[in-house]
């Protein structure tokens, strides 16, 4: 047995090495394939974390009354974190506004002017709310415009932002699906392209196989070259298209920084390290032999 | 041996190649297979290597009916069979040295016998000079000497020539031929297809002709007849 399995893993290293155009030829396709590959899935990562920014700067504000103690508030606040819908409910005292508002605006003499004039806090506490869906925050609106808080509650900002809101939610969601249709149709087309290069090859080698089995050689024996070949193409073509996808990360992160500052592209290559070589691993195998496999059965029917 | 009874062989939708033909070889025997091209006889060597299947009709080898053995004991009839073809069937990314090898490692030969007895059969057909050259890269006689070393080095039981000489110039097909004779006085059973009366009436052995698909004679001492 182990005769025989050197036996094949030697004659596919041959044909590997004797085909060099060829094997060249089906490396590059691999290549380009699990590198496709490995960027649409950083892609993704990357778009859905984009996603998730933009969504949370999507939100609506709770405020009461001048008279509402900070333990009604709390007791609201914590009603509001039942709601499965809403990932974030964030309390704003009345002094905290008042500090954000002379931080953003210190420098502009009329407003600070009339906030000393007016002599008082005009700020009110707050909640701000964020929402997972553009749905919820009709929903949230609603409940806090019930009769049970009208006593605690000046205000609820979201009718207002509601056209953004929805907006935002909506762009969002049409930027995910698109993306995901992309990444199909590019996986579709790259898993027809691998088969049929594969086809080509084993096309080539038809006579090759229908001589061998005439000599008498087993289909094992006639299957195994071809399937370790692949191995060795999808092997090389792995570690081409991991230097390949790492070095272009490397080289991107400082471009994509200066666009969008305090973002890092290579920490999602490298939180996801692990994910990208089982990816690249399982691409470059999985595209180097199955097709080889199933064109090859075609011919040993014959 | 080999025996074919009232065999019909049929191509789709009508062509008809081979029509109730029966005889039976001898082991040892060297028999040849006249007829002109197109007269049935490479479609008769298919049959017995099991290439083709028969629309009627049996075919015999060791007195097993070669047709209906299983597609996974296929392989293990042909290596009891060498074939020599026309257009000689080497594989263009292996040596010579490999080509000849290649019939022992599907028998599950161990190294050392390949490394034994390749270099002697080689010898054998005279191309022991050219172990390391790709079939591309030989002459035409010297791809035949190959694929007869192939044929020869697992021991088969018979050897099937197929027009083994049609490529071939007079000198080389001259060599071949003797190369067959001396196999066959080893004790190898030998069927050889041809056309070219030369070889018929120089060898003088039993001859089959066929024409238009039929067994019209079956000559102890063959002679070619227009």
């Amino acid at each position: 047995m182990f005769t025989i399995i050197k036996r094949i893993l030697k004659s596919g290293w041959q044909n590997f090495k004797r085909q060099g155009n060829l094997s060249f030829a089906t490396c590059s396709v691999l290549v380009t394939k699990i590198s496709l590959i490995t960027f649409l899935f950083l892609s993704h990562r990357i778009l859905d974390f984009a996603i998730s920014e933009i969504r949370l700067r999507a939100d609506i504000s709770v405020y009461f009354r001048q008279d509402c103690l900070e333990k009604e508030i709390f007791e609201l606040k914590e009603k509001l974190t039942e709601f499965s819908e809403i990932q974030e409910v964030e309390y704003i005292s009345k002094e905290e506004a008042l500090e954000n508002f002379i931080e953003r605006h210190k420098e502009e003499k009329t407003l600070m002017d009339s906030l000393i004039e007016l002599g008082s806090n005009p700020f009110l506490a707050s909640l701000n709310i964020k929402a997972s869906e553009a749905d919820s925050y009709e929903k949230v609106a609603s409940f806090l415009e019930g009769d049970d808080f009208s006593g605690l509650i000046e205000k609820v900002d979201f009718y207002r932002r509601r056209s953004i809101i929805e907006r935002v939610f909506k762009i969002t969601s049409f930027i995910d699906n698109a993306g995901v249709a992309v990444s199909l149709i590019l996986i579709s087309v790259s898993i027809l392209l691998t088969y049929n290069t594969i086809k080509l090859t084993i096309h080539s080698q038809k006579e090759e196989i229908a001589i061998s089995r005439l000599v008498g050689a087993s289909n094992w024996f006639i299957r195994g070259p071809f399937l370790s070949q692949g191995v060795i193409c999808g092997a090389l073509a792995f570690l081409i298209s991991f230097m390949i996808v790492s070095s272009s990360f490397y080289f991107l992160n400082s471009k994509i920084s200066i666009f969008f500052p305090g973002f890092e592209v290579l920490s999602f290559f490298k939180s996801d390290f692990q994910n990208i070589i089982l990816i690249q691993l399982i691409c470059a195998l999985g595209l180097g032999i199955t097709p080889s496999f199933i064109a090859i059965r075609k011919y040993l029917e014959i | 041996m080999i025996q074919l009874q009232n065999i019909t062989k049929i191509y789709p939708p009508n062509t008809i190649a081979l029509e109730n033909v029966s005889f039976k070889i001898k082991e040892g025997e060297f028999m040849l297979v006249a007829g002109r091209s197109g007269a049935g006889k490479t479609t008769l060597l298919k049959l017995i290597l099991v290439q083709e299947c028969p629309t009627k009709g049996k075919v015999l080898f060791e007195g097993k009916e070669v047709h209906k053995i299983e597609k996974s004991q296929l392989p293990y009839l042909r290596r009891k069979i060498g074939a020599v073809f026309q257009d000689y069937k080497l594989l263009s990314l292996k040596t010579v040295y490999e080509n000849v090898a290649f019939a022992m490692e599907v028998i599950g030969a161990l190294d050392e016998e390949i490394e034994r007895d390749v270099p002697k059969i080689l010898e054998v057909v005279g191309i022991q000079d050219r172990a390391n050259n790709f079939p591309k890269e030989l002459s035409a006689g010297e791809r035949q000497r190959t694929a007869i070393a192939r044929a020869l080095i697992h021991r088969p039981r018979v050897i099937l020539a197929d027009e083994p000489t049609g490529n071939l110039d007079p000198y080389n097909t001259s060599e071949i031929i003797e190369l067959l004779k001396r196999i066959n006085e080893l004790g190898t059973t030998v069927i050889l297809a041809t056309h070219n009366k030369e070889i018929i009436n120089k060898l003088g052995k039993r001859t089959i002709t066929l024409e238009e698909g039929r067994l019209v004679r079956d000559d102890e001492e063959g002679r070619f007849l227009l």
